[in-house]
């Protein structure tokens, strides 16, 4: 029986009788607002209040050879002076309060910095502008190492560590997977009989929240022994679980004030100002706010992180999709914060709200140096649902087809299996598809206008799990069995994105079987992206027993692809590709001399580099460990 | 070196000590307790922290505080007559003008400016009157219906 909606969900807690929607109700905050009483954060006032401005790095990564604050501790009005060992438990993840993931970031660097603006000092002084003076003040002595600002260039065995709990430059899933993976059925025979491949890739660029509120936190003593926090967090649980954390005391002493937040969008979750304000609060025994002004909030604070996805579909004449293969790339930045989370989330979003009888997908959560992403609006789908839709449109394109009429054709419908093996219920696409055809006066065939989320759904292959290719332990994927040749890439469907010359990698490192095409990060197929001027890599010859040591500088003996002329912060950032690109109508990037480079690099050193802890399973499938 | 300044702050007259180089948001905030007007920027893009001085809108973070000196500063602190609320707190209330509330009171101010000006704003009027106030709630709409709803409101008074 398909369900009728949310409404027998809370059939016993629920009557019909609605009387809200459609009328207006007014908001109950909203006389603080128009009076200008509502209490921001920073609408509390304190008697000898002190202010905290950071010295922040210049650079996209370096080592900190020396730090000398001497002259700005003197200087007029400076109370004093935090530095990473100042704070009693500096390194933290966001998400180590539900045990996820290693905690990777320090609160204020010591030895090397990983993106630009990381924060080194935080100085406290009586007012802003004398602690942004002795900020001034602060001597850094940087050695500037090569740095990496792409997520496929990071993925590459000559790429710089980013982060050094994560030497792969990937996040690595309960310790043990390199990406996140989704495998139904099977895509590659789906694909070999399919009428059509389409291929293609798609990119979106970080975005800052900006809400007009920048984030914030004032910490004042109570006399209690607590501490007051007043906060513009969105996550106020978080921000004291990670100041008790990092502060090393009992959240007990916490009085963490928040709720009214002047615009948040995902932006103000990562909890770094807490930690800092109540830090300085109990070192200076004052009330101490710690403000990000535009420029910070611009520059610093964590932006939705850039994604780039590239979608292969299997299609029939008729429209139909039997395959759809998915590798996505998730820019954490430098640190882990949210990121993990999203490519989860995205993962799970897969393959968008379409019936499709053989799906895989690879998305990894890469580390460049960047700033850190985090939460913003939809994090983890919005770019994938964007890279889906135009791939729709795409395919309507290649197979002749009204892409509203594609869309209903594919949909979901109640009783169709999913990807992830959950029955899919409360379908309402097709019905939003007649909606929008019908507002726009956007004339659909009798049988596109007729069609239902409520019929055709479950019927036949469309109801069950297909039988999903295992490997040699069991585990869903396809990786293969010695002795099968690789499946040549398919290039149909594109245009230019294969590079001359390519052929499949079929050779490991650790002798462990080679996988299939789909299992890889593809980066071979794109070539470098750092442009003609990108240097060829010195690697030498494979040491497998350094390469069990952690190491200790990371990655000053290579450059990445593209940094080779003295990397500059504004050249830098232009190698990337502003704003959206839609490679299936922008002419792809001219392919880069490296090509032919990549495949001998693939054979030879591509799998040299990480660090193998000791019980990570052979099945960590990256480019970059094997 | 502080020193003395006096103006009119929302009718009444008001003396505070400034620093040297102290910009009016901060004197209204610290030195005057009204903290009304918002920080969003520093730079004047904002329009957070907008207030009226003689009239006229202003952004007070680019404001010299001892330039305000004999003249008369409006707040949204000062717009309602004690309960009584002003038309355009009344219809940015019923038109759902305001979703985290950080931009209503530049807006506010600035739409004070304009019906004080032109009591009977086109709606392209309204529209230039906050081009200098951002939102990133994205509520424009209901914030450009609510002053004109507070111009006809106030004509028919």
């Amino acid at each position: 029986m398909h369900a009728e909606y949310r409404k027998d969900l809370f059939a016993d807690e629920r009557s019909d009788d609605f009387d809200v929607v459609g009328k207006p109700v007014i908001r109950q905050d909203i006389l603080g607002h128009v009076t200008g009483r509502s209490k921001f954060y920073d609408d509390h006032a304190f008697d000898g209040l002190l202010h905290m401005r950071c010295v922040r790095s210049p650079h996209h990564r370096a080592r900190i050879r020396s730090v000398d604050s001497s002259a700005a501790e003197r200087q007029d009005g400076v109370v004093r002076v935090l530095g990473g060992r100042d704070v009693p438990v500096n390194t933290n993840t966001l998400l180590s309060l539900i045990n996820f993931g290693r905690d990777d970031e320090p609160l204020l660097a010591t030895g090397k910095v990983g993106y630009v603006g990381q924060p080194i000092l935080a100085i406290v002084a009586t007012s802003v502008r004398a602690a942004q003076e002795a900020v001034d003040a602060v001597k850094v002595d940087y050695e500037e190492l090569p740095h990496v600002l792409d997520v496929e260039e990071a993925l590459k065995p000559e790429a710089p560590i980013v982060n050094d709990e994560y030497p792969n430059n990937t996040f690595d899933y309960f310790d043990t997977y390199d990406h996140q993976k989704l495998r139904f059925g099977d895509v590659e025979t789906a694909f070999s009989r399919a009428d059509h491949v389409v291929e293609g890739e798609y990119q979106m660029s970080p975005i800052e929240q900006a809400p007009i509120e920048t984030c914030g936190a004032i910490a004042a003593p109570e006399t209690s022994d607590r501490i007051t926090v007043h906060t513009s967090t969105q996550a106020l649980f978080f921000s004291v679980g990670v100041t008790a954390k990092q502060l090393d005391i009992s959240s007990a002493r916490l009085h963490f004030i928040g709720g009214t937040v002047g615009g948040g969008f995902g932006g103000k979750v990562d909890s770094h100002h807490e930690p800092l304000a109540a830090l300085a609060c109990l070192a200076t025994g004052k009330p101490v706010k710690y403000m990000w002004d535009r420029a910070e909030e611009m520059q610093v604070g964590g932006p939705r992180g850039g994604e780039r996805w590239r979608i292969k579909d299997g299609v029939m004449r008729d429209g139909r999709i039997i395959a759809r293969a998915f590798t996505g790339f998730f820019d954490a930045g430098a640190y882990t914060r949210l990121s993990s989370y999203a490519v989860q989330k995205s993962t799970g979003h897969l393959p968008g709200p379409y019936s499709i009888p053989n799906v895989a997908s690879n998305v990894y959560c890469v580390f460049t140096n960047r700033t850190p992403s985090t939460a913003m609006r939809g994090f983890g789908i919005t770019a994938v649902d964007f890279a889906i839709e135009r791939h729709m449109d795409k395919v309507a394109r290649v197979v002749g087809m009204d892409p509203i009429e594609l869309r209903i054709l594919n949909a979901y419908r109640d009783g169709d299996m999913k990807a992830h093996r959950r029955e899919a219920k409360n379908c309402a696409l097709i019905e939003s598809c007649q909606a929008v055809a019908h507002k726009a006066g956007w004339r659909l065939s009798a049988d596109a206008a007729r069609a239902s989320s409520k019929t055709g759904g479950g019927e036949g292959a469309s109801g069950v799990i297909p039988e999903t290719v295992t490997d040699d332990e069991g585990r869903i994927g396809e990786r293969r069995r010695s002795g099968l040749a690789p499946e040549p890439f398919s290039g149909q469907g594109t245009r230019g994105l294969l590079p001359e010359g390519h052929s499949s990698n079929n050779s490991s490192a650790f002798g462990n079987a080679p996988q299939r095409e789909d299992m890889e990060a593809e980066i071979e197929r794109l070539g470098f992206k750092g442009g003609p001027g990108a240097p060829p890599t010195p690697r030498g010859p494979v040491d497998e027993a350094a390469s069990g040591a952690r190491p200790t500088v990371p990655g000053e003996t290579s450059r990445p692809a593209g940094a080779g002329g003295g990397p500059t912060l504004p050249a830098a950032y232009a190698q990337r590709p502003a704003g959206t690109v839609d490679q299936s109508i922008a002419q792809p990037p001219a392919q880069e001399p490296a090509a032919a480079e990549v495949e001998s690099d693939s054979a030879t050193t591509h799998f040299q580099r990480g660090v193998r802890r000791p019980g990570v399973s052979r099945f960590i499938s990256g480019s970059r460990r094997r | 070196m502080k020193s003395p300044v006096t103006f009119r702050l929302n009718g009444s007259e008001t003396a505070v000590f400034v620093d040297p180089g102290a910009n009016l948001l901060d004197v209204l905030r610290r030195g005057c307790g009204d903290l009304s007007p918002k920080y969003g920027c520093g730079q004047g893009g904002c329009g957070a922290c907008t207030v009226l001085i003689d009239g006229e809108p202003h952004v007070s973070c680019l404001v010299l505080a001892e330039t305000v000196a004999g003249r008369s500063v409006e707040t949204t602190g000062g717009l309602s007559n004690g309960p009584d609320l002003h038309p355009l707190q009344r219809a940015f209330i019923e038109g759902f003008a305001a979703q985290c509330g950080y931009c209503t009171p530049g807006m506010l101010m600035a739409a004070k400016a304009l019906l004080d000006r032109n009591p009977n704003p086109t709606r392209p009027e309204v529209e230039e009157a906050i081009s200098g106030n951002l939102c990133r709630c994205t509520g424009y709409e209901p914030i450009v219906d609510a002053i004109l709803e507070a111009a006809k409101q106030r004509g028919a008074a």
